[in-house]
């Protein structure tokens, strides 16, 4: 079986408490913007960073990898659904765009 | 309707206090997340893509007006100041934080409202005819037998852990409204030839992946035999279903793999055996239950008030003609509040709308009020005399939209803007065809018409059983969608055919369009319906619609 090359990964989840979508940042901390996260080109680094993200239960959940981009702010989403949990519904400006819209006013 | 006695009241009370405890063990780090979800989901807390999302089951869609109240209260309090209401006629808060939960929980528990069985493989919220009790076509009001299932299912021990889920629904009336064909067990009230009142037993249908319209299984059922009678059904399949597989658990594979006339020998067998074990009990539950649906005390009525107003005023008149039944009274009528309002989301009720709703059922409408399966609210018994003045009311609230059964009037599951198992967004898609059938001006012309949307193949908006089905796929990392055609959800129930290759996000609205406007030059008079025009032509004049490229090249 032949591997599939690595694409370049983020380290997403969704909080305990709240629930919110949080990313894994270079700090090796959860942070809420996307363009925060720590965006991995090598697997062994990913898989490492992964088991630690993925031990800290008490913070979050469902703990996953997502394929991701460089772009000019940081790391983008390349999939549909990535780029929604990234900004929010589209049917009411709530979630994280209503919470990066109001900590730039 | 239903009131909770004290043993149900101290039931909910301790499973409150169950959760509540365990969301605490859980923050602590007493309890991992693999050993926190099935409890959770017990729970009706599911985690979605942005947040919790809480599902708090109505039964069989029954409010009153302080549980509604309430219901707004808790939208205000704990989440963004509206609540989601969806095809199982539950309502979903989309933002709860776990920490408020168990709140929320207590909260709903005083007023007798719970989230208990809308999760995890167990019997799950009994659904029923939204217009149950009031209609005039209904043989006998079904919930009270709902009740009963409820109550009988209800932490049942033999029944916690099936091979799947397990959904039924009801209706009292011969015109099926409650979908019972699309269910596990449907249960459709008839007569038998001696007049008598019983039940058509539907059992193995089923949308999702593969779906199915429920077949006969009993053409009449004794209404005393039923709880026996179902609860052979559901024995038979916790032996026979598959648990190897959960793509084949549900029922319906089960009567699909094995025949209906095996499930039929099996489930009379089990149920003779059953049948004497019940022993009047359940009739006796039953005849209690009977007690709290007692009909309200009529108000007669004069309906000159409203025979005025009908004569005199366009826009009411419109209201009336679409979003209004006949009731069994005549002075009194069904009124459909549209959760459609053109561009708005399908289903959503914000806080100020539920306690509006709340206020007319406790001054109009003899304290009830109903959710559909079509994600409308339903006022069941309201006095002609009082429509004028309740139209007005509805109207400062954004309900006033005349659009119930029209092709605004669109069910459409959360899709992916919510929910975690979505292949696409099906919201969207719903407010911009409703969007475009108002600006085109055409949709009392086009008439009766059920444009069904899910973004994804567990079909939660019933995209088979819409005369327009839309289903949204991830093709390649983008959003497509796919048309079946000819779908139906009633006593003449079809599974729609699909019509060919799926259509990008920003060319299924056009397709839609191109589809509604067509068939106004297919139908033979204004009376012929989308649905009938299909089945008289069937699917290639509509197909050409979608495709114009191939009819080019085809002619
Ligand atoms: S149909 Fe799919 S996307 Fe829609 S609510 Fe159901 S599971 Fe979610």
């Amino acid at each position: 079986m032949s591997r599939r090359p690595f694409t370049p990964k983020v380290i997403t989840a969704n909080h305990l408490i709240s629930g919110d979508v949080i990313y894994w940042s270079a700090d090796s901390c959860w942070v809420s913007a996307h363009a925060d996260a720590a965006l991995f080109t090598e697997q062994d680094a990913a898989d490492a960073q992964f088991a630690i993200a993925n031990a800290q239960q008490q913070i979050a959940v469902g703990v996953m990898l997502a394929d991701a981009v460089m772009g000019d702010n940081g790391p983008e989403p390349v999939h549909f659904r990535e780029e929604f949990r990234a900004t929010g519904p589209s049917n009411y400006f709530h979630g994280k765009q209503a919470e990066i819209a109001s900590a730039g006013a | 309707m239903y009131h909770y006695n004290d043993f149900d009241r101290a039931f909910l009370n301790e499973r409150n206090a169950q959760f509540r405890a365990q969301v605490e063990r859980r923050v602590a780090g007493n309890l991992t997340e693999d050993e926190f979800k099935p409890l959770r989901l017990m729970n009706g807390l599911y985690l979605q893509l942005h947040a919790y999302m809480l599902r708090v089951a109505i039964p069989y869609g029954t409010l009153s007006g302080a549980q509604m109240r309430r219901l707004g209260d808790v939208a205000a309090k704990y989440d963004k100041g509206y609540g989601h209401f969806t095809t199982r006629q539950n309502i979903q808060y989309n933002w709860p934080t776990l920490s408020d939960v168990p709140d929320i929980l207590d909260s709903l528990g005083e007023v007798g409202l719970h989230a208990i069985q809308t999760s995890g493989n167990t019997i799950r919220n009994v659904t029923a005819d939204h217009f149950a009790g009031a209609a005039k076509d209904e043989i006998e009001d079904p919930r009270p037998v709902a009740e009963l299932l409820r109550q009988w299912s209800t932490d049942h021990p033999e029944f916690q852990f099936l091979p799947r889920k397990f959904k039924i629904a009801i209706t009292g009336s011969p015109n099926d409204r409650a979908v019972t064909k699309a269910h596990d067990i449907g249960l459709r009230m008839v007569r038998n030839e001696a007049g008598e009142p019983g039940f058509e037993v539907i059992v193995g249908g089923g949308l999702g992946r593969t779906p199915m319209v429920g077949k006969v299984l009993r053409a009449f059922l004794p209404k005393a035999d039923l709880l026996p009678y179902c609860e052979a059904v559901v024995s038979v399949w916790n032996t026979l279903g598959r648990r190897d597989n959960k793509y084949k658990a549900r029922i319906k594979i089960t009567v699909h793999e094995n025949g209906i006339e095996k499930i039929s020998e099996l489930v009379e067998e089990r149920f003779n055996t059953l049948r004497p074990q019940f022993s009047g009990v359940d009739q006796e539950l039953l005849a209690d239950i009977e007690a709290h649906f007692q009909p309200p005390v009529w108000e007669a009525s004069d309906t000159g008030v409203f025979d005025a107003a009908y004569a005199t005023d366009p826009v009411f008149r419109s209201w009336v003609d679409t979003n209004i039944t006949d009731h069994k009274r005549d002075d009194h009528a069904i009124v459909s509040v549209s959760l459609k309002a053109h561009g708005d989301t399908p289903g959503d009720a914000t806080t100020e709308q539920m306690h509006l709703l709340a206020d007319i059922a406790r001054d109009h409408a003899y304290d009830e009020l109903r959710i559909s399966h079509e994600q409308n609210v339903i006022l069941p018994h309201v006095k002609k005399s009082d429509l004028p003045a309740i139209f007005e009311q509805l109207k400062t609230a954004g309900l006033g939209t005349a659009n119930i059964g029209l092709a605004s009037d669109i069910i459409a599951c959360p899709g992916m803007d919510y929910c975690a198992l979505a292949t696409a967004r099906s919201i969207p898609v719903a407010q911009q065809i409703a969007n475009r059938v108002q600006e085109l001006g055409v949709e009392h012309d086009i008439g009766a018409l059920k444009i069904k949307i899910s973004g994804c193949i567990n079909a939660c908006g019933h995209h088979h059983v819409g005369h327009i089905g839309i289903l949204g796929l991830d093709r390649a990392g983008v959003e497509n969608y796919q048309i079946t055609l000819g779908g139906d959800g009633t006593e003449t129930a079809a599974v729609g055919e699909r019509a060919g290759p799926g259509f990008a996000y920003d060319a299924i609205v056009p397709a839609i369009e191109r589809l509604v406007l067509g068939y106004l030059d297919l139908r033979t008079d204004p009376s012929e319906t989308f649905l009938a025009t299909y089945r008289r032509l069937g699917a290639a004049p509509f197909k050409a619609l979608l495709y114009p490229e191939d009819a080019k090249h085809a002619a």
